[in-house]
């Protein structure tokens, strides 16, 4: 690469690092509206069939299950808090520091899918599914028996998929992120004069974040929870 | 030279010396294969963008080539109406998402940001470079998806056709729109973070050229609108995939708010497509006019204005799917308030060209042809954008040939305008001056005679996308395929001589239009990192009145393709006519 004049952390095409830092923040921030966009189209999407069919996601919801999404809420938010000591870590230049907390972060977002994957096979079990052939278990019988239309709960069970589905797949991108943090420190590239890239991949994660504390209340607290004992 | 003599203003700091082309550039710096597929070079992802959207406007081209042709006769002249469905389908899905929205961000936008605001790179060559990448991939799954036997939907994708009833390749088709979104997202970022944070000093907001400012425009819907069809079509794909879906009416899902969701984007999508065309025709129209622009913040805030009312409006295309008449009137109203901006602009050009000393470059002759034809298109959009009248004429060929007056004759034209601007920049050769006036006569004739009795027959009540009419219809059709063909043979003529240009033509000097902008302060082609050392911009975009450029030196004499009134004595004349304060 060509030798730049200041520091190694400073790209050949910027003035200085200050430039090349906020260059880098603006763009995460402008790629976090368009995530926001993005999950936008579902949450608009949502919001309208829970609005022209409020007692089938009602019902719908109150399959899902409570106990897990609980503990995967605390385990993100906890996340966010390390993500966001790994920003003073590297800001101090404790590279110790760095590791613990990424690695903390990272082990609490894996925790995370682990647990989604049980609550997934859980579901299938219980034939919480959309599918016209896979649908039924007590689900089924229930709506069945309160007079609901079974379609619109499958609609619901719909959203409930793609959203968790989509919203997995970005933890899994953020724990990709993370890693090349770790591989970053290892290699010595997060000195504090650096510290920026860390705070541009905790903005993502803290956004996947805030994503998950938005998806918790509309797909598991829509419903009152007492059709049936979990 | 001549024009620092005859001008007898405040002093410039002289016409500076044409800088050496002889040291390596980036064209020649490395010629190996690899070298260009892992460049980070803004100019060369540039050049990467011009060529896989050619390939691809040319095969739309053939779609919609084969599309005419069938037309010829009541009934089809050479397709079943299955093979139909199929053509028209490929030329709007190839056109739209493989050629007009990449083409001028892309092509001109990735190769001319950082040039014309002085700085070495956009802000993520990475990026830059992965966006090329995802365009590609995204483009294999829609060639892939038109190769394997065509797309039968429309371009519009509607459930639950599209999801439960079409034997045809939608999911591949679907990917293919899903993965280039992405591209676009990250070439809009990308030039946006470049605008905010690596102008040269002195390029304030306002000095940035007009392109610039298009081109923030585009990149803020490009931001906010693209993830919208992005999920959008992604759930289209799962409803077809796994028969489980959010649109489905067979459980409850409603259609409609797919057509809300796509047009979302896709409506502003037409925004995308247009406002990098208008950027570069204000760069043309003052160049070729030797004036200042008129009206600077006018045209440079309708772009903003256009890309935020251009959010508030999908639903026209609905007016007659069934939504509620308050809402049809809202956005009927809406609708129309998005003409203002786009006439401000109009209005702004006629004043700019008003007693300027105009040369019919080619450059220029493009130019004059999207004014006239954006207008016509622009004026039809207000018949469709009226709901009386739109009952009358939605879904007719009246539609149709409303958005090829917007996006050929205004996008396209503006595309081919920019090209042949920036082409001696880009290649540091000069094209043949007489084929390229030839070339753009010939399409411009050939777009009117094309489209013109589209205007009529879709007024008669031809509805498009039908392969069949009634025999009156036929003349009109004949008519508008003869234009297509001449069309065809002025789209065929820049692909000759410009590939003639780089082997024949003679080389370009560093400002051969006399033009006042950043880009022509460096050699032709540029070096690997742009400037010599970072310019110090001084000076306005167009100040063409005083012949001083935005470095505050003086206009060099133009390449004397330029005819001898438009860069001597008429030259002097609009200098003294005008009262432009100097800015610096």
């Amino acid at each position: 690469m060509s030798a730049s004049t200041h520091t190694a952390a400073l790209k050949h095409h910027f003035e200085d690092l200050e430039q090349q830092h906020s260059s880098e923040r603006l763009g995460m921030w402008m790629f976090l509206a368009t995530e926001v966009l993005f999950f936008g189209g579902l949450f608009g999407a949502y919001t309208c069939y829970r609005l022209w069919y409020p007692a089938e996601f009602e019902y719908a919801s109150s399959f899902m299950n409570l106990k897990y999404a609980a503990i995967n809420t605390c385990l993100l938010i906890t996340s966010s808090l390390t993500m966001t000591l790994a920003i003073r870590s590297a800001r101090l230049g404790d590279r110790q520091g760095i590791y613990q907390n990424l690695l903390l972060t990272f082990a609490l977002g894996a925790a995370f899918l682990v647990i989604k994957g049980f609550e997934y096979a859980h579901d299938f079990h219980e034939n919480i599914l959309p599918g016209t052939s896979s649908f039924g278990g007590e689900i089924k019988k229930g709506a069945e028996s309160l007079g609901l239309d079974t379609g619109k709960v499958r609609l619901f069970l719909c959203f409930y998929y793609t959203m968790t589905g989509i919203h997995g797949i970005h933890i899994l991108v953020g724990l990709g992120c993370i890693l090349w943090l770790v591989l970053e420190n290892y290699r010595g590239k997060l000195p504090p004069a650096n510290y920026s890239t860390v705070e541009v991949v905790s903005l993502y994660w803290h956004l996947v974040d805030v994503i998950w504390l938005f998806l918790m209340p509309l797909l598991y607290l829509a419903g009152a929870h007492i059709h049936h004992a979990h | 030279m001549s024009t620092t003599m005859i001008y007898s203003g405040p002093a410039f700091a002289p016409t500076p010396p044409e800088p050496p082309s002889a040291e390596p550039n980036y064209l020649n710096h490395d010629y190996s294969i690899w070298s260009w597929l892992t460049t980070v070079d803004h100019k060369r992802i540039g050049i990467l963008y011009l060529v896989s959207i050619t390939l691809f406007f040319v095969v739309g081209g053939i779609a919609a080539g084969l599309v005419r042709l069938n037309l010829i006769a009541p009934n089809g002249a050479i397709m079943t109406e299955d093979a139909y469905n199929r053509a028209f389908t490929a030329h709007g899905v190839l056109m739209l998402f493989f050629f007009l929205i990449p083409a001028v961000p892309g092509v001109l936008g990735n190769f001319f940001v950082p040039l014309m605001i002085g700085a070495k790179d956009l802000a993520f060559p990475k990026l830059n470079l992965a966006s090329w990448y995802v365009f590609m991939i995204g483009a294999i799954f829609g060639v892939w998806a038109i190769l394997a036997g065509g797309i039968d939907t429309g371009w519009t994708l509607y459930p639950p056709y599209s999801s439960r009833s079409a034997q045809s390749n939608v999911v591949p088709g679907v990917l293919g729109v899903f993965i280039s979104g992405f591209s676009s997202i990250m070439t809009g970022l990308n030039i946006m973070v470049t605008v905010h944070k690596m102008r040269a000093p002195g390029m304030t907001w306002g000095r940035l050229p007009l392109f610039i400012w298009s081109l923030y425009a585009t990149s803020l819907i490009q931001l906010l609108g693209t993830p919208v069809v992005a999920i959008t079509v992604f759930l289209l794909g799962i409803e077809r995939v796994f028969g489980i879906g959010i649109f489905d009416p067979t459980i409850g899902g409603d259609p409609l708010l797919f057509q809300h969701l796509f047009w979302f984007y896709s409506h502003p999508a037409v925004y995308i497509m247009i406002l990098p065309g208008m950027g570069i025709i204000s760069e043309v129209l003052t160049c070729f006019s030797r004036k200042n622009i008129f009206g600077y913040q006018a045209v440079a805030w309708s772009s903003m204005g256009i890309a935020v009312v251009g959010f508030l409006l999908w639903a026209h295309h609905m007016f007659v799917a069934g939504i509620s008449f308050y809402s049809a009137l809202l956005f009927s109203f809406l609708s129309m308030l998005v003409a203002v901006p786009s006439a401000i602009k109009v209005f702004n050009w006629t004043a700019t060209l008003y007693r300027g000393s105009i040369s019919f470059q080619t450059p220029m002759i493009f130019a004059l042809g999207f004014v006239v034809l954006f207008t016509i298109g622009g004026l039809t959009g207000l018949f469709l954008a009226t709901l009386g009248t739109d009952i009358h004429l939605h879904d007719t060929y009246f539609v149709v040939a409303h958005f090829h007056f917007v996006m050929v004759g205004g996008m396209v034209l503006a595309y081919f305008a920019g090209l042949h601007y920036w082409w001696p920049k880009m290649t540091g050769r000069m094209y043949s001056d007489w084929w390229s006036r030839l070339a753009a006569c010939i399409i411009i004739v050939g777009f009117f005679l094309t489209f013109i009795p589209q205007f009529v027959i879709g007024y008669h009540g031809m509805p498009r996308r039908y392969p069949n009419y009634p025999p009156e219809f036929q003349i009109y059709n004949i008519m508008s395929t003869a234009g297509a063909s001449i069309l065809g043979l002025g789209y065929l003529l820049p692909a000759f001589y410009l590939t003639l240009s780089l082997f024949f033509g003679k080389k370009a000097p560093a400002n051969p239009w006399a033009a006042t902008g950043l880009e022509w302060q460096t050699a032709s082609p540029p070096p690997v990192h742009n400037f010599e050392r970072t310019p110090v911009v001084v000076c306005g975009p167009y100040e063409y009145a005083i012949g001083a450029d935005q470095m505050g030196r003086a206009l060099p004499e133009a390449y004397d393709m330029v005819d001898e009134l438009a860069s001597g004595k008429r030259y002097n004349e609009t200098v003294t006519n005008k009262e432009t304060a100097v800015v610096g």
